[in-house]
């Protein structure tokens, strides 16, 4: 037998400068194709669906425990100054409730009258779990439990509480990914709930602090819009329903074209404590 | 094999406490920087190609779930990956300067091209601020995590290394 015969054969093997040359194309080809298409995003969001959100979720409750304690401790002292408050405003708010109640009575009448019923019916919500939030520290998306097994679609508008949050940008079999109206490099079109004029509502890290976000090209030519007035979401916006309020104005100044006016909001929504959220399943109808 | 598994057991236990468990944990909304701190370590200990695939797969994990655009943070984290693998001729095991200066370096690269792709070029130019306020506290919280995490690491990968060992000398 020859020496050669018994030699194993050498396994081949990439030496790591040019593994890290293809895999930077394979990268880029990747963000290319993402860009233009949602053919990476299905098969993976599909896997890690399957894989991960399972893992997500239960970890998620574990951390939301720990939270919850920690603040129960802090907020108990305040809590309890709080109620004694709170009862006093009760009693305020139920003389208010009642004569609000007979208000809504007249509105709903006045409201068949002129067939807007239709406009303003409440839309098919779904409620959801936070299971997962962004992590890195520069946006802030997060996960929800529920996908497209659910219904929820690319697009669902989602609420907490009364205010917007955001949308569902990707979704896979078990969960969907949220966008907030938060996020930096992100736009909404919202609407002057007094006046109907339209501005653009734009989300800043540098201003979530004090949460709070951004808005311009505010025209206000009659010079109504003031601090504290409600922003909702336009009838013109792309993607969200009209009507939806995102936040109160906190700041306002008119811009150095002296046509526009910018400042900022505070959001009706607390996105530093966000657990549960309500999918709304209705998508908004577009000219297509 | 079970390097492999190792591997990939940490990257995965630290994508899901980051996005979870660590996101309750926050200091003033921020989070410490897991995955920059497993990639960086397996660089370091064991070489660029491992680095490199590490990293590559860890970033994959976040671009499926939070980025906007698949294969960004790969990208990013592969090539923090290879450049921690370049330092493997310094590594000791004795030594902890040397990741702890590492891993503070590519949090800081990290947070730096994030920066510049995602915010600088959308006009944010308050660099200062995003510096106090995002990429300082952010470091400061990733190495006070890494105090706990890179030990655990190095004592899983030596007795790997021993293992694999001690099986070798068994045939001899």
């Amino acid at each position: 037998m020859s020496p050669v015969l018994k030699r194993p054969r050498e396994k081949f093997k990439l030496p790591s400068k040019y593994l890290l040359l293809l895999l930077t194309g394979l990268c880029i080809g990747i963000m290319v194709v993402s860009f233009n298409t949602n053919i990476v995003n299905t098969p993976l969001n599909f896997v890690a669906g399957y894989l991960l959100v399972p893992f997500q979720s239960g970890i998620s409750q574990v951390g939301g425990w720990f939270s919850d304690k920690s603040d129960q401790l802090l907020e108990l002292r305040d809590v309890l100054e709080e109620n004694q408050r709170l009862k006093e405003e009760v009693d305020k708010l139920t003389i208010e409730n009642t004569r609000f109640q007979q208000e809504r009575y007249e509105l709903y009448q006045l409201r068949e009258l002129l067939a807007l019923d239709n406009e303003y019916s409440e839309y098919e919500k779904i409620g959801a779990k936070v299971i997962s939030r962004d992590s890195s520290n520069w946006f802030s998306s997060f996960v929800i439990n529920k996908g497209s097994e659910d219904g929820v679609q690319v697009n669902c508008n989602v609420m907490a509480g009364s205010g917007l949050v955001g949308r569902v940008t990707d979704v896979g079999p078990g969960y969907a990914k949220v966008t907030s109206i938060i996020e930096d490099n992100y736009n909404t079109s919202g609407m002057l709930l007094s006046t109907g004029d339209h501005l653009i509502v734009t989300g800043d890290l540098s201003q979530m602090a004090e949460g709070m976000i951004a808005f311009s090209k505010l025209v206000d030519r009659d010079n109504k819009a003031a601090v504290g007035d409600k922003i909702v979401t336009s009838n013109i916006s792309d993607h969200y329903l009209p009507g939806i309020l995102i936040g109160y104005i906190s700041k306002i100044e008119t811009d150095a074209n002296n046509l526009t006016k910018s400042g900022s909001l505070t959001t009706a929504v607390d996105f530093e404590h966000l657990e549960d959220v309500l999918v709304i399943l209705e998508l908004k109808q577009t000219v297509e | 094999m079970k390097k492999v598994i190792v591997s990939a057991f940490f990257a995965v236990v630290c994508f899901l406490l980051q996005c979870t468990l660590f996101r309750s944990l926050s200091f003033g909304g921020i989070i410490p920087n897991l995955m920059i701190i497993v990639t960086a370590s397996y660089g370091l200990m064991r070489g660029r190609k491992s680095g490199l695939l590490i990293g590559f797969f860890s970033g994959l994990l976040m671009d499926i779930f939070f980025g906007s655009l698949i294969g960004f943070y790969a990208l990013l984290y592969m090539y923090i990956g290879y450049l921690n693998g370049i330092f493997r001729k310094m590594f000791y095991p004795e030594d902890i300067k040397l990741p702890m200066i590492l891993i503070l370096a590519s949090d800081l690269l990290y947070s730096l091209v994030c920066y510049i792709l995602l915010f600088l070029l959308n006009g944010r130019f308050a660099f200062s601020y995003y510096f106090m306020n995002i990429i300082l506290p952010e470091m400061v919280y990733t190495i006070v995590v890494t105090c706990g995490l890179y030990p655990l690491m190095l004592f899983v990968e030596r007795r790997l290394e021993w293992k694999s060992k001690e099986g070798a000398t068994k045939i001899v």
